[in-house]
């Protein structure tokens, strides 16, 4: 055992707690393997401005108006298209990605070269089925995979925006969604679909434009974040903000990263997408790689192993001020009390067929929360399915592979297809 | 509902290839097309399937999460819900009929029930099980024991239906909450409908379920 290693991953929480002032290089969190990757980060910037995705440009004539009052000129979106539009443009489907995932939803990711995040649904046959629907993922607003955020560098200054960037919301997001697809000629959604912060958007869509969206899929989400997702986010955001490398949003000037505090926001946040019992069964009290404890502040067991790999996994692929910035806009959401405090209210006389599912091990997005939903939208008269999932693997089952989900996404498609008078690709 | 399923009766109609229950052919035709209407307890959504084929929006509640999870996976507009706790969501006049199929008796409050059907739905398709049938009397009389039959096979301390009827309570129900009886149909063991000009004693009797379509009274 390095006792350097044991002192410096105690020191982490030393620094989040006291917001201490720079302290000395050995105090890295070097426990977290592979920490400073500079080549990944170089990427990264580039990948801010550049994209290796398509980009939608829109020049002073369109700004995009936030809620926050500014209007926001230039920005770009950066999004990813699979399948192909059909000749009235009926079949596309929108895809919004949830807080730390982005556009590369079926492909392999520029940074990281990993697969999509739902490669397991979006493809050939596969419920969102790429040879009857032309599907799109744009980066949100805000986000640090080619969409104008906090990354981003600004026009008028020449240098990164930082916390210069306006606070943007999920209706921003959607906002500039609508812009992309007025910019690809389509007018109506096939489908809107999203899980977590996605699913957000998703009935932000149906709240804002019900008119462009024949169907919605909503997936382990809410129309508004709770106090206690509000508390877990406001953790996070102190914990980048405690790391002494986060020079006030101004890193990038600085020429450095808020690596640590970045790596404890998203430790943090990974446990909320668990559960108990999936730690339970991946980890239970598992030593890692040893036999008995070492009576230190290492990672002992295999869920701190985890969890710190979780930690510095991200940071390579996450810019900390989008963090802030996205977990913001989800505090913010609200749909009800854009509508007078009644939920109902935001989906009068809606034509949207919608589908909602939630899963029963979800404590970040429970079932009472779809429930709600579900109420509202029945007391609108609302055509809706709704179905909760039994699984123990939390608020991230919907990423994962459960079966019951994707045949119940894959109906709901196909059934709204019928209705829509799609006939699948090849008929 | 398990109950649902505890009812397998054959065809009363050959109008269809499918095998459709009876009660569910004589309740479909009850209802216009184009019609808006939700089946509280949809179970596998059997019937929303039979609506949908002739053109009626159907919506349904179920209660157990594999039956509604069942319908959502045959693209039905099912939630999961309780018909005594979530009908209250629902505006009034929201659904031309609101059907209650075989789901009455395992309700806590079939008369809260009752009356919320027939607020959110202009017209009520009520059918349920006749405890007054024959079968069911004879079991209590001669063999002095809880009934149980090939339908209703649950046993007294595991039935989820807490809240069984005769034909003539529940035209007594109605009379005593305003409701109209607009028809009434008793089924044989069959699923098939007695004679009409029959009186009710009869129906009571020889009724294995009742099938009802109600709406407000004055």
């Amino acid at each position: 055992m390095d006792p350097g290693r044991v002192f410096s991953s105690g020191r982490v929480f030393y620094g989040l707690m006291s917001g201490s002032a720079r302290e000395s290089g050995v105090e890295r969190m070097t426990n977290l393997q592979s920490i400073r990757s500079p080549a990944a980060h170089a990427e990264r910037s580039q990948e801010a401005d550049h994209p290796s995705s398509q980009v939608a440009l829109f020049g002073a004539d369109q700004p995009l108006k936030l809620d926050c009052g500014v209007d926001l000129s230039p920005f770009q979106i950066a999004y990813q298209t699979y399948g192909e539009l059909n000749a009235d443009h009926s079949n596309a489907i929108l895809i919004c990605h949830a807080l730390t995932l982005d556009q590369h939803v079926a492909n392999v990711h520029p940074i990281t070269g990993k697969p999509g995040w739902w490669e397991n649904m979006v493809g050939p046959n596969l419920p969102f089925d790429t040879k009857s629907y032309f599907i799109i993922c744009a980066n949100v607003i805000g986000g640090c995979m080619g969409s104008t955020g906090p990354a981003s560098t600004n026009p008028a200054t020449g240098k990164v925006w930082g916390l210069d960037f306006p606070v943007v919301t999920i209706p921003d997001m959607v906002r500039a969604q609508a812009m992309l697809l007025d910019r690809l000629g389509i007018a109506t959604l096939f489908c809107v679909i999203g899980g977590s912060m996605g699913g957000m958007q998703a009935l932000q869509w149906t709240a804002a434009y019900p008119e462009r969206v024949f169907s919605a899929l909503a997936i382990a989400c809410s129309t508004r974040h709770s106090a206690q997702n509000i508390a877990f986010h406001e953790l996070g955001r102190q914990a980048v903000m405690a790391d002494p490398e986060w020079h006030n949003g101004r890193y990038a000037d600085e020429g450095t990263r808020p690596h640590r505090g970045l790596a404890v926001a998203r430790m943090a946040a990974h446990i909320t997408y668990l559960s108990d019992a999936a730690l339970h069964r991946k980890f239970g009290r598992r030593m890692q790689d040893r036999e008995l404890p070492t009576f230190s502040f290492d990672a002992d067991f295999q869920v701190e192993s985890y969890l710190r790999y979780q930690g510095s996994s991200f940071v390579e692929r996450f810019d900390a001020n989008s963090y802030l910035y996205l977990t913001r806009a989800m505090d913010y959401f609200d749909i009800a009390a854009d509508h007078d405090g009644v939920l109902a209210q935001a989906f009068r006389g809606i034509k949207t067929r919608f589908c909602v599912v939630s899963f029963t091990s979800d404590w970040l997005f429970p079932t009472s929360e779809s429930r709600a939903l579900v109420h509202a939208l029945n007391a609108s008269s609302a055509r809706v399915s709704f179905a909760e999932i039994e699984t123990d693997r939390g608020h991230d089952a919907f990423l994962l592979d459960v079966p019951e989900f994707y045949d119940i996404a894959r109906a709901f498609l196909q059934s709204a297809g019928k209705a829509r008078g799609l006939s699948k690709a090849g008929d | 509902m398990a109950v649902q399923q505890a009812l397998p009766l054959g065809d009363v109609a050959t109008e269809t290839p499918r095998a459709y229950r009876g009660d569910h052919l004589l309740v479909a035709k009850m209802i216009e097309r184009g019609s808006k209407v939700l089946d509280v307890g949809c179970g596998d959504g059997d019937l929303l399937q039979l609506l949908e084929s002739r053109g009626i929006d159907g919506r349904g509640i179920e209660l157990s999460r594999e039956g509604v999870n069942r319908c959502v996976a045959k693209g039905l507009a099912v939630v999961q819900g309780d018909a005594d706790t979530d009908l209250v969501n629902y505006p009034d006049d929201a659904f031309d009929y609101v059907i209650l199929s075989q789901t009455l008796q395992a309700t806590r409050q079939p008369k809260a029930v009752l009356e919320n059907l027939l607020r959110i739905g202009r017209r009520a398709i009520v059918t349920f099980p006749n405890f007054g049938f024959w079968r069911m009397r004879l079991q209590l009389l001669v063999g002095g024991h809880m009934p149980r039959t090939e339908n209703l096979p649950a046993t007294w301390y595991d039935t989820p239906n807490i809240h069984f009827c005769t034909i003539k309570d529940f035209v007594q129900l109605c009379d005593e909450i305003h409701v109209k009886m607009e028809r009434a149909v008793a089924l044989d063991s069959y699923g098939r409908p007695l004679r009409l000009n029959l009186p009710w004693w009869f129906w009571n009797m020889f009724g294995e379920q009742g099938v009802f379509l109600l709406s407000r009274g004055k």
